[in-house]
């Protein structure tokens, strides 16, 4: 029943660039209160800002529930760092990473590494697919158990539980296996937003994403790119009950201090259709009625909100969104898992060596 | 009248995971994982007022016959992510890994160390390592088999794109464009960071060859070793420290931090029992046998490890194992193990425990504190790079008993006195070029 689908709530961090760890621990600390499933990070050779993954895994181990998903970029990066780094932040947040693909497809960007130049953002986006497919492989590539320590043979792994991925890519290829230990989630979350990635950037999506950011300005428009969401993802051969579709909302709860603008519609609950995608303002009041009315006539799975200010609308966010949501009991009060697949309700991925070796 | 100053040493913390031959066997043995293991060496080191904490890197399992190597300890993080997360739990310890050149692109690499300067407050720090290794290149896209003889060029061409990088932006905070367009790498455009709080992240370099040496003296802000020995190291010291002047730079502008063990005990003799037991445990049979073929370069399964050496030679050319480095002429070591086997009457594991490198420092806290100190004021090193052998725990004995002797000896610190990594090693700033 679409009722008692929980809800997901996620935040980006995002804003003018912040060269300081302290101020991301505030922001993260604050949402963590709020019980959320996860903050963003975005990344982007293009402009000014630290290393989205390194900030987060900064953060870590200053939270102790809370999803840390920091855009990690497939363009220009080795697809075998890629994975070793989210692992990793999955280790170091003891199972609460996970990473929204990232392409780079200006010419700017490709000039910085002058090792090929600016290409068509399907092609990237299939390159993406190709090194979320391969960054998946590495995570599997030690099954859980490798690790024995059998001090009477003196062997301290199972070799036969540690598997060469042998990835060939149209333009890379990875031999493997891992060089660190499968994550504490077995398979941290791929995000991917699909927003102007193109009909490739929602093939890879339906083919890789635990997690799928789209954008709408009506219900019903959200609820039938979820419902395509969910039939690509079948095509594919995946359960789309292992995908969650969250509503990515740029918010200004600024507006509650003034009258509202004309032209934005007031307060009403209808988030606006603009270019970078899908806006909201008005009070975070009316922002949990919208969430609630969204969520609960199964439109999406939740919400990713992009604060305008981040300090202040994450405040008015958690104080008072998320705190009416969860007086009416449409939002949880309390992180009961550990882990970000636990937050999301989503299973630790089998490993696919260890099912392969089990039907031969 | 003048006295002599006591010299202040540096130490290093090293984390004892994947790759070495930790006697993992031993419990309570933490994992080389989690991240708690890695949260107490850290502390430990941070508590023992050490200048860094350091990680090592592998980027491909080593293969031993085909095979995956088993006896070793395996599996790590990956070392900036983890620096990063541990930039939280520490507040002035320095933090510091290898990273190879060759499977990475300086714009990519120099914005990664620049954002952990920028998230530990001016603690990072960089192993430059260099690579012309097609097996660890199969795991990635460039393959990453320069030419061996380019290797030297492209690392110092890697690492003056870096500095431009981090040197980029204006004071006041302005990025400013590069155009650089060299042998090895075209970088143009902006860099994404401002300067970091230590202008450079410290850079570290640890090659023992002629063009390594070089590359210390050129680039290099700490150079590490493996020479343990008092003479070896000493003739090391004076011949790096005296190419320095080539460069413009002055001897006290490198910092030379041999590797070394140690094993504490109540007295001497127990000490040289704990390191006898030590050695025993970390030379398995199976891991005897494994050395033996490593040299051998034959398979050697059939052997008993507590039997005779071979009779049969070495196969000279043949690498059993990959991703290893090997040292020296094979058909030598054989000759020298099979003189020592016969000369003492030493089975296989015997020999091999014999033979292969063993702990530096061996006895009590005093005679410890007192060697480390002779090393430094004798001019064959600047400080250490502590290697704990079974468990990062190991740390906090050296810490509760070795470092309170060297602070009453006037040769290690007794506080922090300033809070970035480059402050503790007493190095510049370095220079903003604009």
């Amino acid at each position: 029943m679409s009722r008692t689908r929980p809800l997901h709530l996620a935040v980006a961090l995002d804003g003018p660039a912040r060269y300081d760890a302290d101020h991301y621990t505030e922001l993260v600390t604050l949402a963590e209160r709020g019980t959320l499933d996860f903050v963003t990070l975005g990344d982007s050779f293009a402009r000014p800002g630290l290393d989205a993954l390194a900030v987060l895994a900064r953060v870590a181990p200053a939270t102790r529930r809370i999803g840390l998903v920091p855009t990690v970029t497939t363009t220009h990066t080795e697809p075998f760092h890629v994975s070793t780094a989210i692992a990793t932040l999955d280790w170091v947040s003891r199972g609460r990473a996970g990473w929204a693909v990232g392409v780079s497809a200006t010419q700017a960007e490709a000039r910085l590494f002058g090792r090929r130049p600016a290409a068509p953002a399907e092609e990237l986006w299939r390159e993406a697919g190709e090194v979320a497919d391969a960054v998946a492989r590495l995570w599997d590539s030690w099954e859980d158990g490798a690790e024995v320590r059998d001090a009477a043979r003196g062997r301290f792994i199972d070799r036969s539980k540690l598997h060469h991925v042998d990835f060939e890519g149209t333009r890379f290829s990875v031999r493997g296996p891992s060089t660190v230990p499968r994550p504490p989630q077995g398979r941290p979350i791929t995000a991917i937003d699909i927003t102007g990635a193109g009909a490739e950037g929602r093939r890879t999506a339906a083919r890789y994403a635990d997690v799928v950011f789209i954008r709408a300005a009506t219900p019903e428009q959200a609820a039938s790119l979820r419902a395509t969401v969910h039939r690509d993802a079948e095509a594919h051969g995946r359960d789309p009950s292992s995908l969650r579709v969250l509503l990515s909302l740029a918010v200004d709860l600024g507006g509650s201090e003034a009258t509202p603008e004309p032209g934005l519609g007031g307060f009403h609950s209808r988030p606006r259709l603009t270019t970078q995608g899908s806006y909201y303002s008005g009070g975070p009041v009316e922002l949990a009625e919208l969430i609630g009315k969204w969520h609960g006539g199964g439109a999406v799975d939740g919400f990713h909100l992009a604060p305008i200010a981040p300090h202040r609308d994450l405040e008015r966010i958690v104080n008072g969104t998320v705190a009416l949501l969860q007086h009416r009991s449409l939002f949880r009060t309390f992180h009961p898992g550990g882990t970000l697949r636990e937050h999301l309700g989503l299973a630790r991925p089998a490993n696919r060596y260890a099912l392969s070796k089990g039907n031969s | 009248m003048t006295v002599d100053q006591p010299r202040s040493l540096h130490l290093a913390a090293h984390f004892p995971g994947a790759g070495g031959p930790a006697a993992w066997s031993d419990s309570p043995v933490s994992s080389q994982i989690d991240f708690a293991s890695f949260e107490h060496l850290a502390r430990t080191a941070e508590r023992g007022l050490f200048d860094f904490f350091f990680l090592a890197e592998g980027l491909r399992l080593r293969e031993h016959k085909g095979l995956v190597h088993d006896l070793d300890v395996a599996g790590r993080p990956e070392s900036i992510t983890l620096l990063n997360a541990l930039a939280a739990v520490t507040d002035r310890l320095g933090l510091a890994a290898t990273v190879n050149v060759s499977f990475n692109e300086p714009y990519e690499l120099a914005r990664r160390l620049s954002s952990l300067d920028h998230l530990s407050s001016g603690r990072a720090g960089w192993n430059v390592v260099t690579s012309s290794d097609a097996f660890t290149g199969e795991n990635f896209r460039r393959g990453g088999c320069p030419d061996r003889v380019d290797r030297y060029t492209r690392a110092a061409e890697f690492i003056a794109t870096a500095r431009e990088l981090w040197d980029s932006w204006t004071p006041d905070g302005q990025p400013r464009p590069i155009f650089r367009s060299g042998q090895h790498f075209a970088v143009q455009g902006e860099f994404t960071v401002p300067r970091s709080p230590q202008g450079h992240p410290v850079v570290i370099q640890s090659g023992d060859s002629d063009e390594g040496r070089e590359f210390a003296a050129a680039f290099a802000d700490v150079a590490f070793t493996r020479h343990g020995t008092l003479d070896a190291g000493r003739a090391f010291y004076a011949d790096v420290k005296a190419r320095l002047a080539a460069y413009g730079r002055q001897p006290s502008d490198l910092k030379i931090m041999p590797g070394v063990t140690f094993v504490l005990g109540a007295s001497d003799a127990e000490a040289r029992e704990r390191a006898a037991a030590i050695r025993h445990e970390q030379i398995s049979p199976e891991r005897a046998l494994l050395v033996l073929e490593q040299v051998w370069g034959r398979d050697l399964s059939s052997y008993d490890p507590d039997g005779p050496l071979p009779e049969i030679d070495p196969e000279p050319d043949v690498l059993l194992t990959q991703g290893l480095t090997q040292t020296g002429d094979p058909l030598e070591t054989a000759a020298r193990w099979r003189e020592l086997s016969r000369a003492k009457g030493l089975s296989i594991r015997q020999t091999v425990i014999e033979a292969t490198t063993g702990q530096s420092f061996v006895g009590t806290a005093r005679s410890i504190a007192s060697a480390m100190a002779d090393f430094v004021s004798q001019g064959a090193a600047d400080g250490f790079l502590l290697v704990p052998h079974l468990t990062p725990g190991d740390l906090d004995e050296f810490v509760d008993e070795v470092v309170p002797l060297l602070q009453e000896r006037g040769v290690f610190r007794t506080c922090y006195s300033g809070t970035t990594l480059r402050a503790h090693l007493g190095l510049a700033q370095p220079v903003w070029k604009g």
